[in-house]
């Protein structure tokens, strides 16, 4: 089965051409990253504007790209939620327009769905598998029993992982895209703890990451009235050792709960550096737990994820009616 | 007219939304500004439980609006990127709900004239001081139950 998938959620115009939930044969990803850059984060009617002016020409790359036609798509994916209203409805309708046009059924993805998928290209999946939802939007713990089957073990009751990590950036004053820069910052601190911050634990699987964002404020405006330098190095440390703790002590108690056979991380936080070394430090001492990252180019929003997720929604819809 | 109250800490916040929930009619918007770690959503969350929404009602920074059901229907947005051009947001205004914006001031030319404001300042660890100020008398109501 060869899947379109299209993805305009937020400031990504991508399409791609996946077969058989494995085989990239197109992935096309146009960024507008430089020009919220200007802005300090994404501008929601620029965004949908942008879109609208690249999502033609990001199809045509993309059969260019695949040496396809029209005629050769079994199947249109797209994402319909959730994202900015306006940016998704740029790729809702060329996606439906483009498969009305062509006889070629269409249906809607859930990104987060996508996020997790867009680790199959990497590894098959092992049930039951444990997935990490990280990103600017989300933070989730998702079990999978099988294919397209997905309960919500916990997530977040304020910010997700990634708007912490970018508010956090924003007083410190880096630029845009500033949850990347604190990563840089902490991975190159190499001394003595500086910092303490306090963190939200619990026994169930849900987060919270306000308050840690309140407290790097705080500390920020306490030595900015006794006149002190910050050292942006040291709070970035141990603002992610903060974070990171909390997301893999929940991770590794889930895994173990539900005897996972496979932990999978997903979002654009699978990127950051100091989850990638602490979850994998953890995970290496569970027994025969195998741990998958996306790589990076699929860690951010692209199409290959939700070609990839709308070839297991048809096969799992196709099962479950015959 | 103006009125400026205290909090001394998240729960009394809650509490405090949750007043407001109870009370609060439809069409009607309440403007919530204040720095980062204000306490904007923390209050969004009482307003959440008093209009008896269920489930987690968390951060709507990155989508910029989450709508909820409850008595009535809930639409949280967070504005702080956008602007005045957006004037479609203004539409969900209307629509029989109650909106609560984050970081208002935004769009401070689509806000209905006369709506509740609140503005919240930190006084350091929890403490908080909150502006109220409204200009349109059917908030008077939503007043008093903030001031119970």
């Amino acid at each position: 089965m060869i899947v379109l998938g299209v993805e305009t959620s937020c400031d990504e115009t991508a399409v791609a051409i996946v077969e058989d939930g494995k085989k990239i044969l197109a992935d096309v990803v146009y960024s507008q990253i430089d020009i919220h850059k200007l802005y300090g984060g994404v501008v929601p009617e620029i965004a949908s504007r942008k879109h609208i002016a690249k999502i033609i020409s990001v199809f045509d790359e993309a059969f260019k790209q695949a040496g396809k036609t029209a005629s050769d798509i079994d199947l249109v994916a797209v994402t319909t939620h959730p994202g900015l209203i306006g940016s998704l409805l740029v790729g809702i309708n060329a996606a439906y327009a483009f498969s009305l046009a062509n006889s070629i059924p269409c249906i809607g993805v859930d990104h987060i769905y996508g996020h997790i998928y867009a680790n199959y290209v990497e590894a098959d999946f092992k049930f039951p598998t444990l997935a990490l939802v990280v990103s600017g939007g989300h933070t989730e713990l998702v079990l999978m029993r099988d294919h397209y089957d997905f309960s919500v073990l916990g997530e977040t009751m304020d910010d997700a992982v990634g708007e912490a990590y970018d508010k956090v950036a924003r007083v410190m004053g880096l630029p845009y895209p500033g949850g990347v820069m604190v990563d840089n910052l902490a991975c190159e601190y190499k001394r003595e703890p500086l910092y303490h911050l306090p963190i939200y634990d619990s026994d169930d699987y849900n987060f919270s990451f306000s308050g840690v964002k309140s407290a790097v404020l705080n500390l920020l405006n306490k030595c900015h009235m006794k006149g002190e330098d910050v050292n942006f190095h040291a709070l970035s440390y141990a603002f992610q050792d903060t974070v990171t703790n909390v997301l893999v002590k929940k991770t590794v108690k889930a895994a173990l709960e539900y005897n996972v056979k496979q932990v999978i991380v997903a979002g654009g936080v699978a990127a950051n550096k100091g989850l990638r070394a602490r979850l994998s430090d953890a995970i290496r001492k569970l027994d025969s737990v195998e741990l998958v990252f996306p790589k990076f180019r699929y860690c951010t929003d692209n199409a290959v994820m939700i070609a990839v997720a709308g070839y297991f929604q048809k096969l799992t819809s196709d099962k479950q009616q015959s | 007219m103006e009125k400026i109250i205290y909090i001394n800490n998240a729960k009394q916040m809650i509490d405090l939304g949750e007043r407001i929930g109870k009370v609060v009619e439809a069409n009607m918007v309440i403007a919530l500004d204040g720095d980062l770690g204000a306490g904007k959503t923390t209050m969004t969350k009482g307003i959440a439980k008093g209009l008896g929404v269920e489930g987690i009602v968390n951060s709507p920074t990155f989508v910029i609006m989450k709508i909820y059901e409850g008595r009535l229907t809930l639409y949280h947005l967070d504005v702080y990127r956008t602007n005045d051009d957006e004037f479609e947001l203004a539409e969900y205004f209307e629509m029989g709900g109650v909106s609560i914006i984050e970081w208002s001031h935004y769009i401070e030319s689509l806000l209905p004239k006369g709506c509740l404001h609140i503005f919240i300042s930190n006084l350091g660890n929890d403490k908080r001081e909150l502006t109220i100020s409204w200009e349109d008398s059917e908030y008077d109501k939503v007043v008093d139950a903030i001031c119970e």
